[in-house]
Parts: C-alpha cells; structure tokens; sequence
C-alpha cells in the first residue's frame, strides 16, 4: 500500500510540475495567444516545417505559399492561383503550389498571430491585416508596399431584395420603412456586419443629416432585423433559403452570386451612396523571412493587378482596382456613390471604438429597449 | 484493492497524466489569461447586464432542455427495453444519431424547419408559435442534442431490472401507478439523474448548432458560449476567457449539486 501513495504523490507532483511549466510558457505568449492557440499553433507548426524544409533551395526549386484568405473567396483564389502558377513557372521556370486557408476574417488573422504560417494574407477588413501588424509580424506601412494602397481590388454593400421589389426599397431610409424586414450579419462578429453598419450611418451623414439622424436610422435597422446572423454566409442562408426578411445588406460580390442563384426570385437594388469595402492584401514580412518564399509571395500578390488576375477578379463580381482596369470594366458595375471609412470617422480604429466596442453605439441600440 | 490486473501504477500514472495535460493544464490557462484582468475588470467583463441576460439564457434552456429530454429519455429507454416491435432496432441506433451529426447541421436542419415557409414552420408560425431564431428554438435543438445522453443513462438500468420486484408488487395489491412510482422509479432515479446532468452539461457547452437557430441578439437571444465568441472576435482575450470561467464555475457547481443528489438517491433507495 506505502508504494503505490508514494506513486501517487510522484505522479501528482510531477503532473502539476507538467501544469506550471505549460502556464509559464502560456505565459511568456500571453500577449497574442488565444484560447484556441493551441491547436491553431499546432496547424502552423506542421505548415512551417513544411515551409521550412523547402528554405534551403529558396530562389530555384519547387516553393510552397499559403495564402490565409477570408471565408467567400474561395471561387476567386481558386481560379487566380491556377493562372498565377501557371505564370510563375513559365516566367522562372519555379513550380509553386499555393494553399489556401478560409475561415472568418478576424479570425484568421488571430490565427496568423498564433502562429498560423501564412506568407500572404488576403482578409476582408483593413483592421483585420493590420492586427496582425500590431504584432510585429508584417512590416509598419505596409499599405503602401503594392499600388492603390494594396488594394487589387474593392466592393461595397448593396441590397438585395425579393423578387419585384414588393417593397420598394431604394435608397437606406425606404430599409428602415414600417414593415420591412432587414437581414445583415451581427457588427460584433462579422465585417459584412460591421460595414452595412458603417453603410448605413454614412448614407446619412455623408448626405447632409446630422449623427442624431444616423442613430436614429441605425437604432430603426437593427430593431427591425429579426436575425443577427454570426457571418455572411449566414446571413445569406437566412435570407435567401428561408426566406426571412425583404431586404438583405451584403457585399456587391455576395449579393450577385446569391441573386444568380436564386433563379429570378432575388433582385439586385443599388443604393445611391454605399461603403467602399476594402479587402487589402499584404505579405507577412516575418514568415516569408523564415520560409525563403518573399520574392514569391511578392510576385504573387503584384500579379493581382494584371489584366489577367483582374479579368477573374471582376468574373467574381469584385471590382477591379489596377489603373488600366478600373475604366475598362467600369460599364460592368453600376455607378454609385462609394464613401470610405475616413468619411464617417477617424479613421478603423476610431469607428471601432465609437461604433461597436461595449457599451459603444452598438450596444446601446440593444440597451434602450 | 482489485490485483487481478497488475500495473497499477501505470494505469494511474497514466490517468493522472491525461487529466493533467488534457484537463488541468488548459483550464490552467484559462485561469491564468482570466486573471491578467485583476479583480475590479474582471467584475466589469463578467458582470454586465448583456453577460447576466447570457449566463441566465443558457443554463434555463440548458436546465429545461435537459429536464424535457430526462422525460422523453425515459420513455424512449422504456419503449425500447420492454416491448417487441418491428425496426425496434433501427430507431435504438437513430437515438445515437445527434452525438455523431456536426451540430450545425442540427441547427440548420431545425431553423429551416420551423421557418415561416419550412414544414413545420408554415403551420406554427401563423399560431404564434416561432420555433427558430427565438428561445423555444434553442430549447429545441438543445432537446435534440441532449436526447442520446437521456437515453442511454436509462436504458442499461432499465434492462438490467428485474420483473420479479414488479411482480411482487403487483401481487402485493400496488396499483400500475403505485408500482411505477414507488418501485421501478427509485431504481430509475440516479440513472435518471446521470442522463440529466450529462445532457444538461451538454446543452451548457453547445454552441454549433444554436447560432443558426438563435437570432443571437444581445440581452435576448445571445447564449453564453455565442458572447465568448463574440468577445474574441473584438479581440478581448482576457474579457472572453473571464466569461468562460464563470460559466465554467457556474457549471461545475452545478454539476457537484446533480452529483450530490445522484449519490443521495443511491443512498436512499438501493
């Protein structure tokens, strides 16, 4: 019996030695790990010893790059890297392979910061990529690293609706009518959420209206939206599968291909004036540093800007942003009138803080009732 | 002390290893990341109005959602165990179906059924009665999820009675009901018990399937597990594991409680 306490006590002891060391290690990374650093670390790891072992024979032999884009974009990374790859081998004779990773913007750029390997990342809102700035591992100004501040292309929130517009809906006031029911995703959680918000305010303000009228109209939006949806896609099923609500705010790019889908039963309606939606592009400095991919993973996000990559972006109903492109498509995109984030704020982090922090305007909306 | 076995000490090694790495070490963290806070922020994460309307959603609709599938465990359990019928044994392997289907199938499979156009949704809704995107939906996709645990708390117990204490009753004069209630429901009870806490534990913890049937409004519809998410996703680390580990608290105490009572019951009556 005296052996076998004396094992327990051993194991015990050793055990919780098991359980300090891992705080004190959890503790040195406290600053960016997440509660869920573990298995996304663990992911990153086996991508960076891959990455790793391909170092060596950087700048000649086969190379690998993931990409660690945000969830709707698969379609078009699909079809860029099939061109960019093809490209690649006949300009340098270098075979790459890219990977994708999806997931929800923010998300994914936690990931990265927990140690996800990404050399590039293609995410759909600004603070999204500059998080992982904040980190240290992509390099300070680096919005200005790629042409139109890193931006190969854009898009905007516009509405769809059922089929013959039952109710009117036109501009942002006609949304917040009696009656009409609005789906959009929650601002807390998603950028499509954050920026139909943001949509919404500039409409008025950036029209004239006081920010007393913008809250009212934002207060009215979201009383009158039955569901707040975690993410886009949701948000899409909700409306266009369950038919929930008249009026759905979501990306130009979503919206076209839920209407195409819907066999005629959704329209498209442009609003006058909309957010500019900024998905930038960036390679991280630290990680490409590491796996010897940095002139790949440069060649592969300025290719975004050729005739080629820009065909396919606006085949995906993005729009196009390199110089030459945005004049030969613009007959392909209704014209409308597209504010940006510095016109109803300071700038991100400024709308963040007002807007949808705790106890921000957002919350407040929910308060009153 | 059981010695038909040797290796004690390994067996117990290894146990105590496993709940360590698995179990000590990341609530560990958990503690730890919270803790950063200090104790005035830490109040003010876990303790705001939106986060009180969250605990208080989802241990009801975890608490009711468990106490419907204790009800409907039992009867299912008794069906299967006492009586002979055709695809008896089809539906004893669906019970087991919620715990292998990704829970977010359950939560579209239920939103799009209780939708106003969705089959069940069509009849319901113009009665009033919205089975999604409301709290009687994460009631019932809770239900739905918990079931499999009900049931198979129950079910073994059930098989394992014998008749011959029912008989005895019965010849002594008890009633069907009398016999049910005082004799085979004692037996019943830490079993019953069990399947309660495992699907209430269950429920707590569930966040899948309930963002699609939850319209997620914050202070109505917002389940505990939704704002963790939602507290990340605003990079509010230390804020979002403070609120896991007052859910965390919150269920193991009440886990310790239905424990307690399980033990009691055995107590009591066996």
């Amino acid at each position: 019996m005296a052996y076998s306490r004396r094992a327990v006590t051993a194991v015990f002891l050793s055990s919780i030695a098991v359980a300090m060391i891992a705080i004190s290690v959890a503790g040195c990374g406290a600053s960016n790990s997440g509660a869920s650093s573990t298995d996304k670390s663990a992911v990153g790891a086996s991508v960076a010893n891959a990455a790793e072992a391909q170092a060596p024979t950087a700048n000649t032999g086969p190379v690998e790059l993931l990409n660690v884009a945000c969830d709707p974009t698969r379609e078009l990374w699909q079809a860029i890297n099939e061109q960019f790859t093809k490209q690649y081998e006949h300009d340098t004779g270098r075979k790459v392979t890219i990977k994708q990773s999806h997931g929800g913007s923010s998300s994914q750029a936690r990931a990265v910061n927990d140690g996800l390997e990404a050399d590039v990342v293609t995410l759909a809102m600004w603070p999204d990529t500059d998080l992982i700035r904040r980190s240290g591992l992509i390099a300070e100004g680096w919005e200005k690293r790629l042409p139109e501040n890193s931006l190969p292309y854009y898009s905007t929130i516009v509405f769809v609706v059922r089929k013959g517009n039952p109710k009117q809906i036109h501009d942002w006031s006609d949304i917040v009518k009696p009656g009409v029911q609005i789906v959009t995703p929650n601002p807390k959680t998603s950028g499509n959420g954050k920026l139909s918000f943001l949509a919404a305010w500039g409409s008025v303000v950036t029209r004239g209206g006081t920010e007393d009228q913008a809250k009212e109209l934002v207060t009215k939006l979201y009383q009158q939206t039955p569901v707040l949806d975690t993410a886009a896609r949701a948000a899409t099923i909700t409306f266009s599968k369950k038919n929930i609500g008249d009026v759905h705010l979501a990306w130009e790019n979503e919206a076209q291909q839920e209407v195409k889908e819907s066999g005629g039963e959704l329209e498209l309606v442009y609003p006058p004036v909309s957010i500019r939606a900024e998905p930038h592009v960036a390679w991280v400095d630290e990680n490409v540093k590491r796996h010897g991919t940095a002139d790949v993973a440069q060649a592969y996000l300025e290719f975004l800007y050729s005739p080629r990559a820009q065909l396919i972006i606006v085949q995906n109903f993005y729009r196009p942003n390199s110089q030459g492109d945005r004049e030969k498509y613009a007959d392909k995109f209704p014209p409308i009138k597209l504010f940006t984030i510095t016109n109803v704020s300071k700038n991100w982090d400024d709308a963040i803080a007002r807007f949808f922090n705790d106890g921000a305007l957002f919350d407040q909306i929910f308060e009153k009732k | 002390m059981n010695r038909t076995l040797p290796g004690f000490r390994l067996t117990l090694s290894i146990t105590l290893i496993y709940l360590g790495v698995l179990l000590v070490v990341p609530l560990a963290a958990c503690l730890f990341k919270a803790a950063q806070l200090g104790p005035a922020a830490f109040w003010a994460a876990v303790w705001t109005s939106r986060a009180r309307s969250a605990y208080f959603l989802t241990f009801s609709a975890s608490f009711i959602s468990a106490a419907i599938t204790s009800l409907l465990g039992l009867l299912i359990a008794w069906v299967l165990v006492r009586y002979e019928w055709p695809l008896k044994r089809v539906v004893d392997s669906l019970v087991d179906l919620p715990l292998a289907l990704p829970t977010a199938v359950a939560g579209l499979a239920y939103s799009a059924l209780y939708v106003e156009n969705g089959w069940f949704g069509r009849f319901l809704v113009p009665l009033g009665i919205h089975g999604t995107y409301s709290r009687l939906g994460i009631v019932l996709v809770l239900t739905f999820i918990g079931l499999p645990f009900a049931v198979r708390a129950v079910q073994p117990v059930l098989e394992s009675m014998e008749s011959d204490a029912e008989e005895a009753a019965l010849l002594l004069g008890a009633s069907r009901w009398q016999t049910f209630w005082r004799v085979i429901l004692p037996t019943l009870k830490p079993a019953l018990i069990t399947g309660f806490a495992l699907s209430f534990a269950r429920a707590i913890g569930e966040y899948g399937s309930v963002v699609f049937v939850s319209s997620n409004k914050q202070g109505d519809t917002e389940i505990a597990p939704m704002l963790i998410v939602s507290k990340l996703e605003q990079n509010s680390y230390a804020e979002a594991t403070a609120i896991a580990l007052v859910l965390l608290v919150m269920s193991f105490g009440m886990l310790a409680f239905i424990n307690v009572l399980e033990r009691r019951s055995r107590r009591h009556y066996v």
